[in-house]
């Protein structure tokens, strides 16, 4: 299994090819691979996956963005503008009329058409609105710590859509960021919920064996044979539509860590199953060492690697869930935002046909599963340095 | 085998009976019920329900009862009389309802898993045989995405595409002249024309696994010696890549039915409801809403007992292919 085992080893191109080519050349990367630890190799070995590194960038930028949403967005996530609905995205310019470089808008200028009965929206092209960043907005509490009004970018005397507003003309850009804090969140506070029941009860049921393993065994058999959709759909429908955004959060957390502890506690058990045998395990346990000792010192470390690959992979599940169950409109209820709750307005075909960007959050939603899987994938890779 | 099957079918009613439970607890959940529901609907458009008239409801649907009566009232009319209960929501009994609903949605879910592998098994070949050429790459990509890429949210999107591109509403089954036409070839070609995109929405993310798990196993035989040998013996490449690999390749897929079916099962619940099909997504999702309790409860024990014999199809199925495997004790 191990390297070590094999003095007479030679590095080969492989393993040189598991050190980055800047590292590489430095002298005696023969020496760097045997003296690495763990967690170095699996570093070298992400690295060289380019996918996965361009991904966690993404995806670490689209999770600033979540957090600093009042921040990032131009207006505040309820503010509704006048004459405003169904407004397209806002073309930005960069050479003005007169020559010069300088991002700016037009003011957009809503008419009736008489034939369709629809409003259109032309520009105004007499008048310049250049874009202007760290200017003064509407007021907000930055992290919930203080007050301040600056925000990144704006535009003064004309309104700034990036991705147009929806029907209650309010900003689709707005209110896709401020969706992302809980879209984005759900996920990591759901996998955080099934992560403490998969390995509490996947560990006990692993190490103890016995009868409690069976009980716990049948328990996920039973729980992975009843359909996910449907039970998450009437166990959200039991919960009160009038109840506060942060309650109806932790309900819907709840109800989606109900069936996703499974997967992990199955991983878990395995892992410890295989591991008990070990010899270093035989040996811990004839040197007297105590089982709690034993699972964290010398069995949890064994496995840490598969359960990031294996939370990784179920953050993107949870917030399709989510997102799933607030667009049928049993989720997260407005006036709290979710991507999947945002979606809601996308239902309607012919309001879609003529106002496509309201499907933006879907793309959102669509680009955040597959980077976490592109990332859960180079974690895979890397997870076990040793593997060929 | 006779035995076999006896034996996982037996095993079948306790998991169904638990099944049932869970079911009618989760629909017993909300607070209030549906002639609650239903009065104050009709106080809302100004219709006044005396007191009376109220508790006559209650008593009509049972809901005077306890829960425990109303489940084995419930239970006992479905394994004794067959009859589901009723549906206050749509005024019909269930068993109407189900009939309607149920047969397209195993439809779709069958077509959907021949769809993948009808679709995914040249592909995992062409790719295996091609390895690291330029269409593996892309196929292999493809299959990442299409792993990766949640049904509904694309159902959508297409949706819009074709609505917006084609003019084609891709909604229901049929369009709106041959809902109520009676079954033609024109209607049949109609409805071909709408059954292709779920079909391709729900199967593609086990059409992109199948790839993968064909393209994998296939890779695995095809290193091996007796290829090797036929190879030498001037085989021709077709036969020898058809004769014995691909068959040891595709084999595994069957074992995948298990979990597979139920999965699709699941699955075509929410593209159902974003594409209106007449399945029985849109139904469970409205009686949900309603708190149509018998509704809702059937539709949940029937996709749950949908889901535990689409495990034992794809058990039995693994047992009559592949003669290697042995039914009966585990050995421990």
């Amino acid at each position: 299994m191990s390297v070590y085992n094999d003095a007479s080893v030679s590095v080969d191109s492989d393993v040189a090819e598991q050190i980055p080519a800047a590292e590489q050349d430095k002298p005696s990367v023969e020496e760097r691979y045997y003296y690495a630890s763990q967690r170095q190799l699996i570093w070298w070995r992400f690295t060289r996956h380019k996918a996965a590194v361009v991904s966690s960038v993404l995806l670490i930028i689209l999770y600033l963005c979540a957090l600093f949403a009042d921040f990032v967005s131009p207006y505040a996530m309820h503010t509704r503008f006048e004459g405003q609905q169904g407004a397209p995205p806002t073309v930005i310019r960069f050479i003005r009329p007169d020559g010069g470089f300088q991002p700016h808008v037009f003011a957009m200028q809503r008419e009736m058409n008489p034939a369709t009965f629809r409003w259109t929206f032309t520009e105004d092209t007499s008048q310049v609105h250049p874009i202007r960043f760290f200017v003064r907005g509407e007021e907000y509490k930055f992290l919930g710590l203080f007050r301040t009004s600056i925000r990144l970018f704006g535009v003064e005397d004309a309104p700034i859509f990036l991705f147009g507003t929806d029907r209650l003309s309010r900003d689709l850009f707005t209110r896709t960021l401020a969706g992302a804090r809980i879209s984005l969140s759900i996920g990591l506070v759901g996998v955080l919920l099934s992560f403490v029941l998969g390995v509490g009860l996947g560990g006990v049921s692993g190490y103890f064996g016995g009868l409690i393993d069976d009980a716990i065994q049948r328990l996920i058999d039973f729980l992975l044979a009843i359909p996910g959709l449907p039970l998450w759909m009437t166990l959200a429908a039991a919960l009160p539509r009038d109840w506060p955004t942060l309650r109806m959060y932790f309900a819907i957390t709840v109800i989606l860590s109900v069936l996703g502890w499974c997967g992990l506690a199955r991983v878990v058990r395995g892992k410890i199953l295989q591991l008990r045998e070990e010899d270093y395990t035989l040996a811990a346990q004839g040197a007297g060492a105590s089982d709690w000792r034993i699972i964290t010192r010398h069995l949890l470390p064994g496995f840490t690697s598969h359960l990031i690959v294996s939370i990784t992979f179920s953050i993107p599940a949870m917030i399709l869930s989510e997102t799933a169950l607030s667009f049928i409109g049993l989720g997260m209820q407005p006036p709290a935002v979710s991507w999947g709750t945002l979606l809601q307005d996308a239902q309607n075909l012919t309001a879609v046909a003529h106002e496509p960007w309201l499907l933006i959050p879907a793309i959102f939603v669509i680009t955040t599963v597959i980077l976490f899987n592109f990332v859960g994938d180079g974690l895979r890779d890397a997870a076990d340095p040793y593997a060929r | 085998m006779l035995l076999y099957l006896i034996r996982r079918i037996l095993m079948l009613v306790p998991i169904l009976i638990l099944m049932s439970m869970v079911a009618f607890f989760l629909i017993q959940l909300p607070p209030g019920d549906f002639v609650t529901f239903r009065i104050e609907q009709l106080r809302m458009s100004g219709i006044e329900v005396s007191d009376n008239e109220a508790q006559r409801l209650m008593v009509q649907f049972g809901l005077d009862k306890p829960p425990m009566a109303r489940y084995v009232w419930w239970v006992s009319g479905i394994v004794l009389r067959g009859n589901w209960g009723w549906s206050l929501q749509w005024n019909k009994s269930v068993n109407e309802i189900l009939q309607e609903r149920i047969p397209m949605t195993v439809v779709i879910s069958l077509l959907a898993l021949l769809f993948s592998w009808v679709v995914a098994i040249p592909i995992g070949i062409y790719s295996a045989t091609h390895q690291y050429s330029p269409m593996d790459y892309v196929a292999t990509f493809l299959g990442f995405i299409g792993v990766a890429t949640p049904g509904f949210l694309l159902a959508l999107i297409a949706a819009w595409l074709l609505f917006s591109q084609l003019g084609f509403s891709a909604l229901g089954l049929h369009s709106p002249e041959y809902i109520n036409a009676p079954w033609s070839t024109a209607k049949f070609v109609d409805l071909l024309k709408h059954l292709w995109l779920p079909l391709f929405l729900v199967g593609m993310g086990n059409t992109a696994s199948t790839i993968r798990v064909v393209r994998n196993n296939l890779l695995d035989e095809l290193n091996k010696q007796y290829v090797i040998t036929a190879r030498s013996k001037g085989l021709s490449e077709w036969k020898l890549v058809w004769k014995y690999p691909v068959r040891m390749a595709i084999n595994p897929l069957l074992s995948t039915v298990s979990w597979v079916l139920p999965g699709l099962v699941s699955g075509t619940v929410l593209i159902d409801i974003v594409l209106s099909l007449q399945t029985i997504g849109p139904v469970l999702l409205r009686a949900t809403l309603a708190q149509d309790m018998y509704l809702a409860g059937s539709v949940v024990l029937l996709l749950s007992a949908l889901t535990v014999i689409g495990a034992l199809i794809g058990d039995v199925l693994l047992v009559l292919v592949d003669p290697r495997i042995r039914f009966g004790r585990l050995g421990k």
